[in-house]
């Protein structure tokens, strides 16, 4: 193998798994040693800058970090990086100070953004300060989009929800609230100088079975209930519910009946337990608040009696898998079941739609009725029409929305900046030695076995009693202050400098987790067989340093490295340094522009 | 010195033996020693073989001296025996332990200067009498603890970091280990485990006096040129004789070796050696030739490494006493004390 290009920003950004994992690459380990720190404030504004918003996805983000995290590789669970990201929220000062201010100076370009939801914040938030006019048009009353509409009060309490908002809505935009736009091509004629479309996707799927007409005053569709919840125009549900569908939508749907009436709420899906969309976290918590989840059952019809819904039929399936592995859900031959319910959630799943787009304005759409959109840049075929959030890509979660948000961003910057839209500039990247003197690093590393804490929850009578309770408490700081102990510094990355390296073995022997080999080099494959401890985590790299004095070379498997520094604090010869690795992704900013010249 | 506790996190694949330990199980405490000294390796080195011969740790006596070399009991085997002696006694005190207990494992680990001056004596006789033991000598050739003097076994005409020339002949532990009678001989270099780790396991299932000296660099005060015990001037000097293959007795043979270049040494144990030659004509059976390969090769400046000398029908130290085959702590009373008929009759026999 050749020398890893360690240079390369991507290379040790990797290494960073949960960073890496993270649509908006927030710098988790930055934040969570910012909090053990006491700087609370300090590491909400680094979430602040790359997520936009850490009080609603401190409680509510599909947390793709989690999975991705070392600490669930090398022990068991991984760190609770998105309650930290609460604690941030909760414990930081008055930060208003620390915002960017509305432009003083405009630059005489206006935006429009379709939706209030977080993509078009997101774009909005990061375009306002530098001058640009924007005005977002959404139809509902208050700004948020899918964060106030879809998601219950006892999951994210309105004044987080108007806190953000808010710090967005002061930087200067023009929020016009209970105005839908009908059409597209009346927008573009306002002369807007670019237009980003994130209207979500507001349209939940039917589930067309017999009785469903008959029945229709007791079968509401999930995300259009809890939006009607959400606004307070119903408050209240029969005593038994079923809930169709295996979404966080639909564990959304069964709690919130719980609070509003519904005493034997059941959520019912297709597919195994397993299989399920929701969230892991997310079907927990429905299960505590005692909602079995029934599998394995396909609804065949609506039961009614004098145009009242009297229950659900379903039949009993089972899991095939053909010779490609493709699962197909089969009779299974046992009777159909009867369940009787007063009312039906349908949660099974949503979709784009664009009624309001005219098809003759520049804009392709493909062969399932989407937008075509540039991955990179969120350009539609319509130069001056640009796509984010769910209305871009399908239903995803709101981090993807701001991931995808600051890309659009920066593209409406460059075309109105009159750049080439398709020229991404790097992120910046920052590396620093934490070596303050023998034996003193500037970070913790001192590792030990212990596992997640868990939030604390209200009790649960109390919380289903009254729907904007929040159910969770939040770390307090003890707890939190714990769980940042078992964060792993993965961007306190182990940098390997061969000319120095008078290979003595000291860091292999050292190494907890036998992690680095001297060896004779080879092709990949091979040489990842033969390593002091099999690297058989394809998804995590081998990094390799030539030019050593023997011909041999170095190799460090970065799968399960703990971070803790004992190689370089072994090495004679500093050939092993700790170095923090800062990845700070570019958004539409003035240091962009100044960093684009510069390269130029 | 490390400050940072070795966290107790492992590699969630690493292998077990065959008595369910990982590797990991067999180390101690965190060295104190300078970072990259020669002797972590050959610690490590220890930890592999013990851990790859699924050893039993409460089945092994380490006992050593005093020294960098002598402190490092301290970093492998944590559930073992072990003993500090005074400077220089470790032999003694190993060789009274084997009296005492002679199931146990000895490892007998000590430095240039506790085996080479203070306790030469006490080296030499613990190898003539053939003691049951695998005796490590890390050697350096140099005093670290007292900041880099010249030891006994630093060679002529090297340097010191201070840039003064040692005058004096070096002692070559190996080739006393041979001219003592020691029935397995070996010298490695710590910065090649591979060849290490199974000279190691070979001299632990080894049952006689077994010598193994490892060139052990000081990253310290003897790692810099004009230096002959640095990383750099072993790895130019190095003449491996071999490379061994350990195969344990309980162990199923799958291996074919080529007999030509090959040569396979079966032990009293059921073990086998197999010697890949990488000098042609080296023969490890022939201690008189050994004898004389190595003082050729020094002549030159060449470091030998690798099996010297081993013998495969090795008495020890029991044998020629004729002492009962059991630990002592075994005896009964009744054995202790056979009467006085028995005690009679000795009394008889010496009148």
């Amino acid at each position: 193998m050749r020398n890893t290009d360690i240079a390369a920003p991507d290379y040790f950004h990797k290494v960073v798994d949960c960073q890496w994992a993270c649509p908006a690459h927030t710098p988790v380990p930055e934040y969570i040693r910012l909090i053990a720190a006491g700087r609370f404030s300090d590491a909400y504004m680094v979430n602040w800058k790359s997520n936009v918003f850490p009080g609603i996805l401190g409680r509510t983000c599909d947390r793709p970090c989690e999975p991705a995290c070392r600490r669930g590789r090398v022990e068991k669970d991984p760190v609770a990086i998105c309650r930290l990201k609460r604690v941030a929220a909760d414990y930081k000062d008055d930060i208003t100070e620390r915002l960017p201010k509305p432009a003083v100076i405009k630059n005489g370009k206006r935006i429009a953004l379709v939706g209030g939801g977080p993509a078009s914040l997101t774009v909005a938030r990061d375009l306002a300060p530098l001058g640009y006019s924007c005005t977002i048009f959404d139809q509902d009353p208050t700004a948020g989009g899918m964060i106030r509409t879809q998601i219950p009060r006892f999951r994210l309490p309105e004044t987080v929800i108007d806190e953000e908002c808010g710090y967005i809505l002061d930087l200067g935009i023009e929020f016009v609230g209970g105005t839908r736009i009908d059409s597209l091509k009346a927008l573009l004629a306002e002369g807007y100088d670019a237009v980003f479309v994130g209207s979500g996707a507001p349209r939940g799927r039917e589930l067309d079975i017999p009785g469903r007409k008959e029945a229709a005053a007791n079968i509401h569709i999930g995300i259009d209930w809890l939006s009607s919840v959400s606004f307070g125009h119903i408050n209240k549900i029969g005593k038994r519910v079923i809930v169709l569908g295996g979404g966080n939508t639909a564990m959304d749907c069964c709690r919130s009946s719980r609070r509003l009436g519904g005493e034997d709420v059941k959520v019912i899906v297709r597919s195994g337990f397993e299989e399920m969309k929701a969230s892991p976290w997310e079907k927990e918590d429905a299960m505590h608040e005692d909602i079995p989840i029934l599998n394995f059952l396909v609804p065949k019809e609506f039961t009614h009696e004098n145009g009242k819904l009297t229950g659900v039929v379903f039949e009993k399936v089972k899991a095939e898998y053909d010779a490609k592995g493709r699962r197909n859900l089969v009779p299974s031959g046992e009777p159909d079941q009867h369940i009787p319910c007063d009312d039906v959630l349908v949660a099974i799943g949503q979709e784009n739609a664009f009624p309001w787009i005219e098809r003759d304005i520049g804009i392709e759409f493909d062969k399932w009725d989407m937008p075509k959109v540039d991955p990179t840049t969120f350009a539609s075929t319509n130069p001056k029409v640009f796509f984010g959030g769910d209305a871009a890509f399908g239903p995803k979660n709101i981090i993807w929305a701001v991931a995808h948000g600051h890309e659009a961003a920066l593209s409406i910057d460059k075309l109105c900046q009159g750049q080439d839209i398709n020229d991404r500039p790097h992120p910046m990247v920052e590396i620093v030695s934490q070596k303050m003197g023998i034996h003193e690093w500037s970070y913790d590393n001192d590792i030990a076995l212990d596992k997640r804490y868990r939030v604390p929850l209200r009790d649960k009578v109390v919380a289903l009693r009254d729907i904007k309770a929040e159910v969770e408490l939040g770390f307090d700081l003890e707890l939190g202050l714990k769980e940042t102990q078992r964060c792993l510094n993965c961007d306190i990355q182990t940098v390997f400098e061969s000319k120095l390296c008078i290979e003595c073995d000291a860091c292999v022997d050292i190494c907890p987790m036998d992690c680095i080999t001297f060896t004779e080099n080879g092709e990949e494959a091979d040489l990842r067989a033969r390593l002091k401890a099999p690297a058989k985590n394809l998804t995590q790299d081998l990094y390799v340093a030539n030019d050593l004095k023997t011909g041999r070379v170095m190799v460090k498997d970065e799968d399960v490295c703990l971070h803790c520094g004992l190689c370089a604090e072994r090495c004679p010869t500093g050939a092993w340094d700790m170095k923090k690795y800062l990845i700070d992704m570019t958004h539409a900013d003035d240091l962009c522009r100044t960093r684009h010249q510069s390269a130029a | 010195m490390t400050y940072i506790t070795k966290p107790k996190f492992h590699h969630p694949s690493l292998p077990k033996n065959a008595l369910g330990y990982t590797h990991r199980d067999y180390e101690g405490k965190v060295s104190t020693l300078c970072a990259g000294c020669g002797h972590d390796s050959i610690t490590a080195s220890i930890i592999e073989a013990c851990f790859e011969l699924a050893i039993e740790p409460h089945r092994v006596a380490k006992i050593s001296g005093i020294g960098c070399s002598s402190k490092t009991t301290d970093y492998f085997l944590n559930a073992s025996h072990g003993f500090n002696s005074v400077h220089g006694r470790m032999p003694s005190v190993l060789t009274g332990a084997n009296l005492a207990n002679r199931d146990l494992i000895y490892l007998g680990v000590s430095g240039d200067g506790d085996s080479a001056s203070i306790g030469l004596g006490q080296f030499a006789h613990a190898m003539r009498r053939g003691v049951n033991m695998t005796y490590i000598v890390e050697n350096n050739g140099v005093y670290g603890l007292t900041k880099g003097q010249f030891s006994a076994t630093a060679d002529r005409g090297s340097k010191s970091k201070r840039g003064l020339t040692n005058n004096d002949n070096a002692i070559d532990l190996v080739a006393m280990g041979l001219q003592l009678g020691a029935t397995y001989v070996a010298r490695a270099f710590s910065g090649d485990k591979t060849q290490l780790v199974p000279l190691i396991k070979a001299a632990i299932e080894h049952e006689g006096a077994a010598l193994i000296d490892v060139i052990s660099p000081c990253v310290a005060f003897n790692n810099h040129a004009g230096s002959t015990k640095s990383f750099d001037y072993v790895r130019e000097h190095n003449e491996a004789v071999n490379r061994l293959d350990f195969i344990s007795g309980r162990a199923p043979i799958h291996v074919s070796y080529d007999p030509g270049s090959t040569q396979v040494v079966e032990q009293h144990d059921g073990s086998r050696l197999v010697l890949k030659k990488v000098a042609a004509d080296y023969d490890a059976h022939d201690r008189a030739g050994a004898m004389n390969f190595l003082a050729h090769h020094a002549a030159k400046g060449q470091i030998v490494t690798g099996l010297i000398f081993v013998d495969s029908e090795p008495e020890d130290l029991h044998r020629h006493f004729n002492t009962v085959d059991k630990p002592l702590n075994t005896l009964s009373e009744k054995e202790l004390c056979p009467g006085s008929a028995a005690l009679e009759k000795i009394n008889a026999s010496l009148r």
